[in-house]
């Protein structure tokens, strides 16, 4: 457990040394700000007409589902070049023998990479979450839809941190691994996007594999178990097939 | 000093594909030795070093690190040992403290020795004055030095050194040559390299690999033995007679080189050098020059590593 710690937090601290993590943060959230603002613009001049429905939705159901979602196809597209790193630079820079050679086993070696990515994911989970929380400064909000949306958007960058590791331990070039990890999620995401414009629920196999179906309902306040056991899975799945991976530069070449 | 065995390499093998990079090698490294291990490129020295550390699997055979299985055990032999791989696995972006901090806390030394345990490989390799500089932005000998320092940080039993002064200048060969001999005394030290002068500056035991087989092993002393050859020269004021020089007792063949200059070939354990002075007093020869030939380490090696045969006795090399 030890050296899990260790290596997360060595990668978390190379990761706010490069100019990158900081720029990505500022990124995020000047973006995630801007349309914060927009949306709560747009539910302030919408009140009156809502003051007149007999069920309105609420500022959680407008607001922050709303905003929770847009974060979710943000990161979607900025995370591969925060995961791209992660075991393809140790590769490229011939790093990877310090670790190999250390008493830490393969597992705890991508256990502790995921995890250190994990915690730069969570912090800016926690920077958005910021916005929605300082809506309690003014009024009530849905609890329980917050907190169900923050676990959605929590599990959906533990899944694209599992699947940017993956793909990064793939290859020792960086922009490679950015790219697969770019284009696997953009693939999970049109998946949903065809099939359900299509009409036809029936191809629900692969609509059902989609990353952002399971996301939805979180974000709608729908706590299912059968959502938090996709992300779970996939999460594992991608876990180790990185082990497994790591574990072949040992045994061919 | 005891002599317990720290590394022990058991019938080897590694294929890379249908490549057979090393090939059922056999050695073992005691406490407090110092191993040379020789070869031209890709005869299988850093393979055989990669398999020892566990970066590699190999395909046949057995490793040993302190009486661990290196396969079953990967962890506990993995303590035990110290690596610089041919490419030193240095992090650009942390401080020289940062990296040994990590690489020490990786190895699992206590928190409560990490200090010392920092101060100790710094100054040991040199490293105290440029502790808080980047490691991007240190030359490349210091740079090696880190990579030393990272090996030896948690004092491992083995340390195992992938061509360690290359790219360095002559004055920090020196020290890391010195350095070297320094964790001979406490550790045992496997060291690749081509250079052969630093083998016999540095090392106790030579082994020589060649493709993927060992075909010497043999302590310095024995090298020197094999380095010894056979021959005198000689150079003579007079002009004398090829068979007066072969009367000389255990001079076998006489060869003359030129201007009263001349090899002599001698029987082997048999060191004419005497009786031909004396005779040449007698006889007022006019003896000025009289040199014992030599084989370089190059050219044991150079002999061993061309032919096939395992250990081409030097006397057969230098006729």
């Amino acid at each position: 457990m030890n050296s899990i710690l260790t290596i997360a937090a060595r990668e978390l601290r190379s990761l706010f040394l490069s100019p990158l993590a900081w720029s990505i943060l500022a990124v995020v959230q000047l973006v995630m700000a801007w349309f914060f603002l927009g949306l709560l613009d747009r539910f302030v001049m919408a009140l009156p007409q809502l003051a007149q429905m007999e069920n309105p939705p609420g500022v959680t159901e407008i607001v922050v589902a709303q905003l929770l979602d847009t974060a979710g196809i943000v990161l979607l597209l900025i995370a591969p070049m925060l995961t791209m790193r992660l075991l393809s630079e140790e590769l490229r820079n011939q790093t990877l023998p310090l670790l190999f050679s250390a008493p830490v086993s393969m597992t705890e070696i991508i256990l502790g990479k995921y995890l250190g990515i994990l915690g730069f994911f969570m912090l800016i989970l926690l920077l958005i979450a910021l916005m929605p929380l300082s809506l309690y400064a003014g009024t009530s909000l849905d609890t329980g839809m917050l907190l169900s949306g923050f676990i959605g958007l929590g599990l959906l960058l533990a899944s694209i941190a599992a699947i940017g590791l993956f793909m990064s331990s793939l290859t020792a070039q960086p922009t490679v691994a950015a790219i697969s990890t770019f284009g696997v999620l953009l693939l999970l995401w049109i998946l949903d996007t065809f099939t359900t414009t299509g009409g036809d629920t029936s191809g629900g196999v692969l609509a059902y594999l989609s990353i952002l179906r399971h996301y939805q309902p979180l974000l709608s306040g729908t706590f299912k178990s059968v959502d938090i056991v996709y992300y779970l899975l996939f999460i594992g799945t991608f876990i180790v097939l990185s082990i497994r991976r790591l574990d072949s530069y040992r045994l061919q070449h | 000093m005891n002599n317990d065995v720290l590394v022990s390499v058991d019938q080897v093998s590694r294929f890379y594909g249908p490549l057979r990079a090393v090939d059922s090698v056999s050695f073992e490294v005691r406490r407090g030795e110092v191993l040379g291990f020789l070869g031209p490129n890709g005869a299988g020295k850093t393979t055989t070093m990669q398999m020892i550390t566990g970066n590699l699997a190999p395909s046949a055979g057995q490793i040993k690190i302190h009486g661990i299985d290196i396969l079953d055990e990967p962890k506990r032999a993995k303590a035990e040992i110290g690596f610089l791989p041919e490419q030193p696995p240095l992090y650009r972006e942390l401080t020289v403290d940062e990296y040994l901090s990590y690489c020490a806390r990786l190895n699992r030394v206590p928190a409560a020795k990490l200090a010392s345990a920092l101060d100790n490989a710094k100054q040991r390799c040199g490293l105290t004055q440029v502790s808080h500089r980047l490691i991007g932005n240190l030359s490349k000998g210091y740079q090696q030095r880190v990579g030393i320092a990272q090996a030896i940080i948690h004092s491992p039993a083995v340390v195992i050194l992938d061509e360690p002064t290359v790219g360095l200048d002559p004055i920090q060969i020196r020290e890391i040559r010195a350095l070297i001999r320094e964790l001979g005394g406490t550790h045992s030290v496997i060291l690749s390299t081509h250079i052969l002068p630093e083998v016999q500056a540095t090392c106790d035991r030579v082994q020589i690999i060649n493709k993927g087989s060992l075909v010497m092993s043999d302590t310095i002393a024995g090298l020197t033995q094999r380095m010894l050859g056979s021959g005198l020269l000689v150079a003579l004021r007079k002009t004398v007679e090829l068979s007066d020089l072969q009367s000389v007792p255990g001079v076998l063949s006489v060869a003359a080189l030129g201007e009263n200059r001349y090899r002599l070939h001698c029987a082997e354990n048999q060191n004419p050098a005497e009786a031909l002075v004396e005779k040449s007093v007698q006889q007022s020869w006019g003896l000025y020059e009289l040199t014992p030939e030599r084989m370089s380490l190059e050219e044991v090696f150079v002999n061993i590593t061309r032919n096939e045969a395992p250990a081409a006795t030097p006397t057969e090399a230098a006729a």
